[in-house]
Formats: structure tokens, sequence, C-alpha cells
């Protein structure tokens, strides 16, 4: 019940994006992917959510064979930089969404629906917010309604696109521990992708350090601190 | 007392009163004249002279006519506009540019030019006009050509207001929805159509306007047949070229009202929903 990323290439023209990369993550693991811009995170990230498709290579979750799943049965939560909240529909409606386009004979009752949210949004420290529309909220507000929507799946994965990179250090530590706290909470396992090195390893069991499509190095935080393998990498985590 | 300091952008007050006043007058003169004439001139003979013009058999068939055509263009354009600005949108491919040229071309294309191209492809001197002929199949001087035309001349208008509008608004609430597991019917009704229904309302409105008003390329293929294949720009021409002004300002009358209606709720919508037009219209 591991998710196994092995050797996953992806070209965008004839430009390389992945050169490669494999790491594998134990069930239940918080993941993060530590890189520079334009290192490959949100292309591996993508990939994995099934919203681009890899070149070559295997991903293997669970024991199904991953990447031949369309994105909507990988029931893998995602979770944007920018948001991408619905926003036309209330926070209960964004965050239901997931529950009310299932097929009849497994969507929820109303109720049960409504329970759901008043839960979710609790977890997530917004209560009451129900009503509210996205445009009325601040962009940590905004992120938590996000992460509540991917909850609301009752996800397997959850991917989270430097979820925190559009807000302050304040609010950012507070969704980092929130966050921690609501992997524990779900059991699911986590790929986190940022480019901060302190936060990544803040949150995470395991850190991947990614440069030029390929993953540097692979192992514990406390590990890769004692011991970094590449002269990259030691620069990267002393900047 | 302090003296009034320009600002560095300000105009003087001359200029602003000239180039005011030449303004209001254009409007006054080349639009609002116009059309205030076009009623008066309806009106000539009483309200009574009005409805009798407005009621007789030929009048009543180019309204219908008229009203046929546009309600199947309109639709039909709807579908192919929303088709189009989801592709140019939603999905990346080599001819892009060239597409989005390809559907401006109606607006480059004189109406003329794009009825005559009708009669060569379904004339009896064209390429399939004989062949449908002998199936009893006709196009040309009749309903379908009208159609066609009139869907060529207006395709423009819908897509061009969607393509900016779903360029903005990009491609994220789509893949958020289908990550959390929506089928892509569900996410077109649930997602993409709300969020671009005051532009798409607005783009049918002006389709609708320009489809019911089409005159030339409308007036290559129809064949002009009284009561039969004049629209009502049409059937306009033909009582002015025989002297019956009445009637004609009375039709004239009734487009500019359609016309009217159309400015009406256009105006409405752009009140109402000026935020969420405001993105239609960085063009
Ligand atoms: N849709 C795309 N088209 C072309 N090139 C892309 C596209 N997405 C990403 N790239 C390129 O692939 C490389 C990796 O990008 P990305 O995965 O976004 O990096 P990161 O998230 O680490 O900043 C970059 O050089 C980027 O320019
Ligand atoms: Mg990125």
């Amino acid at each position: 019940m591991s998710l196994n990323v092995d050797s996953v290439t992806k070209k965008f023209r004839r430009f390389p994006a992945l050169n490669g990369a494999s790491f594998v993550a134990p069930q239940g693991s918080f993941v993060s992917l530590l890189g520079p811009s334009g290192s490959g995170k949100t292309t591996l990230l993508r990939i994995l959510g099934g919203l681009e498709f890899a070149d070559s290579g295997m991903v293997r979750f669970a024991d199904l064979n991953w990447l031949d799943m369309p994105a909507r049965t990988r029931n893998a939560g995602f979770v944007f930089q920018q948001y991408a909240l619905f926003r036309h529909m209330s926070v209960a409606d964004n965050i239901a969404f997931g529950l009310k386009v299932r097929p009849r004979n497994k969507r929820p009752s109303a109720a049960d629906i409504r329970n759901r949210v008043t839960e979710l949004l609790a977890l997530v420290q917004l209560p009451g917010l129900e009503d509210r529309y996205p445009s009325q909220l601040s962009g940590g507000q905004r992120q938590r309604v996000a992460l509540a929507r991917a909850l609301a799946i009752e996800p397997r994965m959850l991917l989270l696109d430097e979820p925190f990179g559009a807000l302050d250090a304040k609010v950012r530590k507070e969704l980092r521990a929130d966050l921690r706290r609501i992997h524990d909470h779900a059991g699911v396992t986590t790929v986190f992708v940022t480019h901060d090195q302190e936060e990544a390893f803040a949150v995470a069991d395991l850190v991947a350090v990614m440069k030029d499509g390929r993953i540097e190095q692979y192992g514990a935080p406390a590990d890769m601190r004692r011991n970094p393998r590449t002269p990259f990498v030691s620069e990267f985590l002393s900047a | 007392m302090t003296k009034r300091i320009l600002k560095p952008i300000e105009d003087p007050l001359w200029l602003k009163l000239l180039l005011g006043g030449v303004t209001i007058g254009f409007i006054a003169i080349l639009l609002l004249l116009p059309l205030v004439l076009v009623f008066k001139e309806a009106l000539a003979g009483g309200l009574g002279g009005f409805w009798t013009s407005m009621t007789e058999p030929d009048a009543l068939a180019s309204v219908r006519l008229s009203l046929i055509a546009a309600g199947i263009a309109v639709p039909l354009n709807t579908v192919f506009g929303i088709a189009a600005a989801w592709a140019i949108a939603k999905y990346d491919f080599p001819a892009k540019t060239f597409l989005v040229t390809l559907i401006d071309l109606p607006f480059s294309v004189s109406p003329v030019v794009a009825g005559l191209v009708y009669v060569l492809v379904f004339g009896m001197q064209g390429w399939l006009g004989p062949t449908l002929v002998d199936h009893n199949v006709h196009i040309l001087f009749a309903l379908p050509a009208i159609v066609l035309v009139t869907i060529f001349v207006t395709f423009p208008f819908v897509a061009r207001e969607l393509i900016p509008l779903m360029v903005d608004q990009g491609r994220d609430e789509e893949e958020a929805a289908a990550t959390l597991g929506a089928s892509g019917f569900q996410t077109f009704l649930r997602v993409t159509l709300p969020n671009i229904k005051w532009g798409l309302l607005y783009g049918v409105l002006l389709c609708n306007a320009r489809a019911l008003g089409e005159f030339g390329a409308v007036s290559v293929v129809s064949g002009h047949i009284r009561g039969v294949t004049n629209t009502m720009p049409l059937h306009v021409q033909l009582l002015y070229d025989n002297y019956d002004y009445a009637g004609a300002f009375t039709v004239a009358a009734l487009l500019a009202m359609l016309a009217l209606l159309t400015l009406a709720l256009k105006s409405v919508l752009e009140w109402r929903y000026a935020d969420e037009l405001a993105a239609a219209h960085r063009h």
C-alpha cells in the first residue's frame, strides 16, 4: 500500500521537465518535493494527480497502476497554489462539490452532505463560514476551504502544490501545523510541493530534493541535514 | 482664493466643450435623428395606418421568416461558439492562432461575398446545386440558404465574447473539478457554464441582433420572393422600391424596436453584472 514512483519522464514539446524521477513513500507518509523554481516539482505532482501525462515511467499506488487511471477515478485530493475555488459557489457548495457529483447510488443524502461540510469546516478551523463566497475570504481562509474541499472526497492521496506560496509568513506557519494535524488525522499519503526548505523540513517525514527534473536526494530531514549527498543539496539546505 | 491649476493631463475647458459638442452633435445627427424619423414616418398615417401596414400578410410573413432564421441560427451559433471558445481556451494545439483568425473571418469578409459563395456551392451552376435539385432538395432561394448565410455572418459573436473570458479564467477550476471526481459533462454544467453565463448571454444578444438585421448576404441567396423568402430587411427594401413608404417605414420601425429592445437588455445586463462582464471586455 505504498506510493512507488519509478523513472517518470516528461517533455514539454522538446524541453525535458522530468528526467526520470523515482521515490518510494510508505502508506500514510508525508513527503515533500523540494527544489528551486523550474526543477519539475509541479509537473511531477500534476502527473500524480492525473492532470498531466507522463511520457514514460511507472507509478504504483496501493497495487493500482496509477498512471492508467483518469484523474476523476484516482480519488486524490489536489490543492492548487492559486486556490482554484469555484468562484460562483458558496463555501458550502465548494466543499460539497465532490460529494454532489457522485453517481446517485454513492451520493450521500443532502442532510449527510450538510453535516460533512460542517465537520470539515470545523476541521480546517473555519466554523460557520458556509454561506460566504470565495471572493469574501482572505487568502489563508481560501486555502483552508480548498483543503476542506479536497478532504471531502475522503481521498486516498493528498497532493498540494505550494499551497501556502501566496500567504504571509505567520499564516504559512499556522496552516502548515494544521495541515500536518489533518494529515495525521485522515491517514492519507500526502505529497507536498514547496521551494522553502524550512517549510519542507518542518512538516514532512521524507523530503525529495529536486533539480533539473531529477531527484538529487531523498530521505528523512535529519539524515539529509547530517549527510547531504551533493554540493547542490548542501548549498540548497544552507540557503 | 487659490488659482485653479491645470493637472498635467487635463485639457483646457474650450477643448473639452468642443470635443463634447462634436461627439453629441455627431450622435444626434447620425444616430438619433434617423431613428426618430423612422418612427415618425411609420406613424405618419396614424396608429391605424401603422397597424394596417404591420398586419399586411407579406409583412407578417417577413417577420415570421426573420424570426425562424434567427431562431435556428442563434442557438446553433451559441453551441458552435461555446465549443470553439472551449477548445481555444482550455486546450493547447498547434493551429490555435489560425483558428482564432478563422473565427473572425465573417467579420472581415463582406456579407455579399459570403452570399455569393453559397450561390457558387448550391446554385444551379454550382458544385452541389444540380445534384441537390435532382433529389428535390432546395437550398438556394429558400429557408436553408437564408439560415446558412445567417449562421456564417453571425458566427463570431458568441465565440468572440467567450474566448477572452474563458482564457482569463484559465483551466484551474475545471482541473479541480476533475480531481474531485466530476465527469467532463458535470464539469461543463456545474463549473464552466455558470462562470461564463453573463458573457454568453451578452454574445447571444449581439448575435441575435445581427441575425435579425442581416441584409447583404441574405439578399444574395434569398431570391426576393415576396411573402415567401423576404426577411424583414429585404421586405423593407422591396416596399421602399415600390414607393410604399408607409409600409417600408412600418417594418423598419419594427426592426428598430427589436434593436432598441436588444440595447435595453444589454444595458440592463451591463448595469446588473458589471463585475462579471468586465473580464469579458479586456479585448
Ligand atoms: N505547460 C508547460 N509547457 C511548457 N513547458 C512547461 C510547462 N509546464 C512546465 N514547463 C517547464 O518544465 C519545467 C519544470 O516546470 P515545473 O514542473 O513547473 O517546475 P517547478 O514547479 O519546480 O517550478 C520548467 O522549465 C517549465 O518551464
Ligand atoms: Mg511549480
